[in-house]
């Protein structure tokens, strides 16, 4: 990775341009070409320097559910349980977390009203209690992610 | 529709969000590339996403860095427990913090859990994600009631959000 990697991963974790021809309008700002820059890009999301590149869409004025559950499963439970709640194709991401509360998945649901009733399904299929915590506040953290 | 901050979306709308939720094609014309995709003209797709921009249906367009593969090797979740009348107040400082990329607050479930203030810690590795979670935690002062810093010891599933195709 090079400085103009690095330019476009500092410059370019929003405000990418809306109009006909909006790689060239950013790859005049880092002194490049257009097929430079989607090259660079291309290949940074190959080597997974990038997690993706594009739109980032608010999922709950998407009009869907969106919460943060988590769950403590005992550990010679816990395998089987993980293959049980990632069958359900709203839980988006999961992670083992070192904590008495040791399962923290997020789940996605086409409606608000959704999360309720997936979380029930949920408990009804591992016999475990899940702990839901939807934000109630999401702070302002800006963007500052820095290479 | 006259508010821009009506964020009802059309089926066309939708049309655009499916196409573009993987990401923008990589080509000299995305806008024209996502409007054959969905059936519709650039400016047609331009002028929608840019509302969607405006209503923060779209929360940004931009590249989305990898901490991990970037050499940010630690990322714990720290969890903190504030008054409920300075959550606001103290999640605002805390969100404000070079190193934080997001804070959030969230209900307790008491006995087990006892925090209210979540926040997104990275650094090169878990050391250093512990040193800033102290820098947290003297921000915070004796409003901290207590806290600890989770660190994820596997990825049991990552597929991100997806919304289906009507």
């Amino acid at each position: 990775m090079d400085s103009i990697d690095r330019a476009i991963i500092n410059q370019l974790q929003g405000g990418f341009p809306i109009c006909e021809h909006p790689y060239q309008v950013m790859a005049d700002q880092f002194g490049i070409t257009e097929s430079d820059l989607i090259q660079r890009l291309e290949q940074m999301l190959e080597k997974k320097q990038l997690s993706r590149f594009g739109p980032m869409y608010h999922a709950e004025r998407l009009g869907g559910g969106l919460s943060l559950c988590a769950m403590s499963i005992p550990d010679d439970e816990f395998d089987h349980v993980v293959d049980q709640v990632n069958s359900f194709p709203e839980v988006a991401h999961n992670y083992a977390r070192d904590h008495e509360l040791n399962m923290w998945f997020v789940l996605a649901t086409e409606t608000p009203e959704r999360i309720d009733s997936v979380l029930e399904e949920i408990e009804q299929a591992t016999g475990y209690q899940v702990y839901n915590m939807p934000k109630q506040h999401e702070f302002y953290v800006g963007l500052k992610f820095e290479v | 529709m006259t508010e821009n901050r009506d964020n009802t979306l059309d089926e066309l709308d939708r049309k655009i969000v499916v196409a573009t939720q993987s990401g923008l094609p990589l080509v000299p014309e995305p806008y024209q590339a996502v409007a054959e995709e969905v059936g519709t003209t650039a400016d047609d797709v331009m002028a929608r996403m840019q509302k969607m921009l405006e209503s923060e249906v779209i929360r940004r367009i931009g590249a989305v860095p990898n901490h991990y593969t970037l050499g940010f090797r630690g990322n714990g979740m720290s969890v903190w427990d504030v008054p409920d009348e300075k959550v606001m107040e103290l999640g605002e400082k805390i969100g404000a913090l070079d190193f934080v990329s997001h804070a959030y607050q969230r209900p307790r479930h008491q006995p087990i859990w006892n925090y209210n203030l979540f926040a997104m810690v990275h650094g090169k590795d878990r050391a250093e994600v512990m040193v800033k979670a102290d820098a947290i935690a003297e921000l915070l002062g004796e409003d901290n009631r207590g806290h600890e810093v989770l660190f994820s010891t596997k990825i049991l599933k990552k597929t991100g959000l997806r919304i289906k195709s009507k």
